[in-house]
């Protein structure tokens, strides 16, 4: 803490040896986008914990201290981390490999039409076999097998650090949820559906194309209740982002970047914070409880997105009949042609009538 | 109650953009402010014309309520109340009341000595509204290729103004806005979840902070942008998803008119593949 106290007093000192430029620079000085004066100290880290490797390597970067944190690394590498990305490895290699065998081998091709290429998933009549030809699916499970198996490691590593470092483990279980709407879409709706081949393919615009023929697939997911629910939370989150990220940054000069110490000893940057919030829209949210808005919205965008594909297709197999259905969707406008489609099976509208 | 007990010492006058001390004061805990007033004005009066448009439509299910813009005969003209003029007032009251918001945000901002960032924030969101209402229909030269007001029907309205260029993923300024958004709401996660954690600690563990906030992430992924740096990432994430969200929509349309995958065709007959 000593040390904390002794960098704030160096700065306050070299802002004040800095003051007449920065009255010249009053706009950009207080607007808090850019960092004018960087101190540089030693490399920065908390003890190892018992038990832990050593970290690797670090160094400072100008052009990262310009925006953020001047001090790259170090990297806690360890077991979990290795292993991890000896998977991660594999399944790139895996999905980069088949690419560039289905433009034969060709790099120029390869590059011209990388956005466009993909691995694909086996097709339907294969169903759940677990071991297809490998150019029918197989390399496809093999790359999402060893995928998986790093994305899973990668969730164990930071929830070990955590731990390690004797904080909460909230980051991972934020992770976890992105991790559910991944396994949903690649692993346990396939279950489901008894098929592999509705699995996501890899590539840009093959999973591009996946979604829109999904969403065509099932009546449109505008209609999806738990994908309204999704949208929203990315919307919300990407909102209070912005409102958080801004009221601090508008308070910078009070301290409001030190939030911890904000939360156990309330200071004069948050409580203006607060009452900004709570001037303009009657309600103010506090230096803990604000990241705890933050973290539910951004967990809730993909544990409700998970939800939404998981029903698409087990429960529901149009959403749009099922919006009708719930009186969500306002009635098929009476064209006075005869619908031969599913529209007359739920009666009551359309051409039913 | 309406005030904190610390909330005292900074309800003070002054610091208004625009007509001195008059409704220069609060209200529960409400800032009032001309801008207060403005903005009570617009969205009542747009509320309310919402309502009367419900009245006069055909339902009064939430979900169903569409107050739509004029057909596209009227071009940029005004229309009949009853056929898009209910829209076009609302537009109005929408645009006035969020002006308003943002205006007092300023003010607001001025009283606590806060810098501007939330009033530039906002407006980020309020330059997409109007780019999608005003904008674009202007550069198209009809009113009726703006979004409808009405829960189902501005998705409906998504849905199809997305499918008359085939497959609107293709659209690379949509790409880049919803690649904003992911992360946005990826770093939200990480940021929350790194403040909570360090207050929250282990069982039996003290209250961490900053050094442990950054050691966390330097741990994992190699770099922590700091607890300034966060905020400056977060909130330039936040602005470009709104900004391209808008790009992304304003070329669809006046500047390109046919299906977004064909788009691309200029990267596929680039010089240097030959």
């Amino acid at each position: 803490m000593a040390g904390l106290v002794e960098l704030v007093a160096a700065i306050a000192d070299l802002a004040l040896s800095n003051k007449k430029n920065a009255q010249e620079n009053a706009m950009a000085e207080y607007q808090n986008i850019f960092t004018r004066i960087q101190p540089r100290g030693p490399i920065q880290t908390v003890p190892l914990p018992l038990g832990d490797d050593n970290r690797l390597g670090a160094t400072h970067s100008h052009l990262l201290g310009i925006f953020g944190d001047a001090q790259l690394g170090p990297f806690y590498l360890g077991r979990l981390g290795v292993a991890s990305l000896i998977c991660g490895f594999i399944a790139f290699e895996v999905i980069g490999l088949n690419m560039l065998a289905s433009v034969n081998w060709n790099f120029v091709q390869f590059i011209r039409q990388l956005p466009w290429l993909g691995l694909e998933p086996p097709p339907p009549s294969l169903g759940l076999t677990i071991l297809p030809p490998l150019n029918e699916g197989g390399w496809w499970l093999i790359a999402g097998f060893f995928l998986t198996a790093s994305i899973l490691l990668w969730w164990a590593r930071m929830y070990r650090r955590a731990v390690q470092l004797g904080m909460g483990t909230h980051v991972a279980w934020a992770f976890a949820s992105a991790i559910w709407l991944y396994l949903v879409l690649g692993f346990i709706r396939p279950i489901l559906m008894g098929s592999w081949g509705e699995a996501v393919p890899f590539g840009i615009f093959p999973h591009l194309d996946w979604t829109a023929s999904f969403s065509l697939r099932y009546g449109n997911l505008f209609y999806n209740p738990f994908h309204m629910l999704s949208i929203a939370f990315l919307y919300g989150s990407t909102l209070l982002f912005a409102m958080h990220a801004a009221t601090v940054l508008a308070t910078g000069r009070y301290g409001s970047e030190r939030e911890v110490e904000q939360i156990v000893h309330r200071g004069t940057a948050f409580e203006r914070g607060m009452l900004f919030w709570r001037w303009t829209m009657g309600f103010n949210a506090t230096a803990e409880s604000i990241h705890r808005w933050a973290w539910w919205f951004a967990v809730l965008t993909t544990l409700t997105g998970g939800i939404g594909i998981l029903l698409t297709g087990t429960a529901v197999d149009n959403w749009y009949l099922w919006g009708m259905k719930h009186h969500i969707v306002a009635p098929y406008p009476h064209i006075g042609v005869p619908d031969p489609g599913p529209l007359s099976a739920i009666g009551g509208t359309g051409a039913a009538q | 109650m309406a005030m904190y007990n610390f909330e005292q010492k900074y309800r003070v006058r002054g610091g208004t953009l625009l007509g001195g001390d008059l409704f220069d004061f609060w209200v529960g805990p409400f800032y009032v402010g001309l801008f207060g007033v403005s903005t009570i004005f617009f969205a009542t009066l747009g509320t309310l014309l919402i309502i009367y448009g419900a009245a006069i439509g055909p339902t009064w299910n939430i979900w169903q309520i569409d107050i739509a813009p004029p057909d596209i005969k009227y071009g940029l003209a005004l229309a009949p109340l009853k056929a898009g003029g209910l829209w076009q007032l609302i537009t109005v009251c929408a645009i006035g009341a969020f002006v308003s918001w943002a205006l007092r945000q300023a003010e607001i901002s001025r009283k606590l000595g806060m810098t501007y960032h939330v009033p530039i924030a906002y407006s980020f969101a309020v330059l997409a509204y109007v780019t999608l209402e005003v904008i674009r229909p202007v550069l198209m030269g009809a009113w009726g290729v703006a979004f409808p007001y009405g829960i189902l029907a501005h998705l409906d309205w998504v849905s199809n103004t997305g499918y008359q260029y085939l497959h609107f993923h293709y659209n690379p300024a949509h790409m880049i806005a919803i690649s904003f958004f992911f992360t946005t709401t990826l770093i939200l996660a990480m940021h929350g979840g790194a403040i909570l954690s360090a207050a929250n600690p282990q069982k039996g563990q003290p209250v961490k902070f900053g050094e442990h906030e950054n050691a966390f992430f330097r741990d994992t992924i190699g770099y922590s942008i700091g607890t300034l740096g966060i905020h400056r990432l977060g909130l330039f994430c936040a602005l470009s998803a709104a900004f391209w969200s808008a790009v992304c929509i304003v070329i669809s349309g006046p500047f390109w008119t046919q299906g977004w995958p064909a788009w691309w065709n200029w990267w596929l007959q680039l010089p240097i593949w030959r």
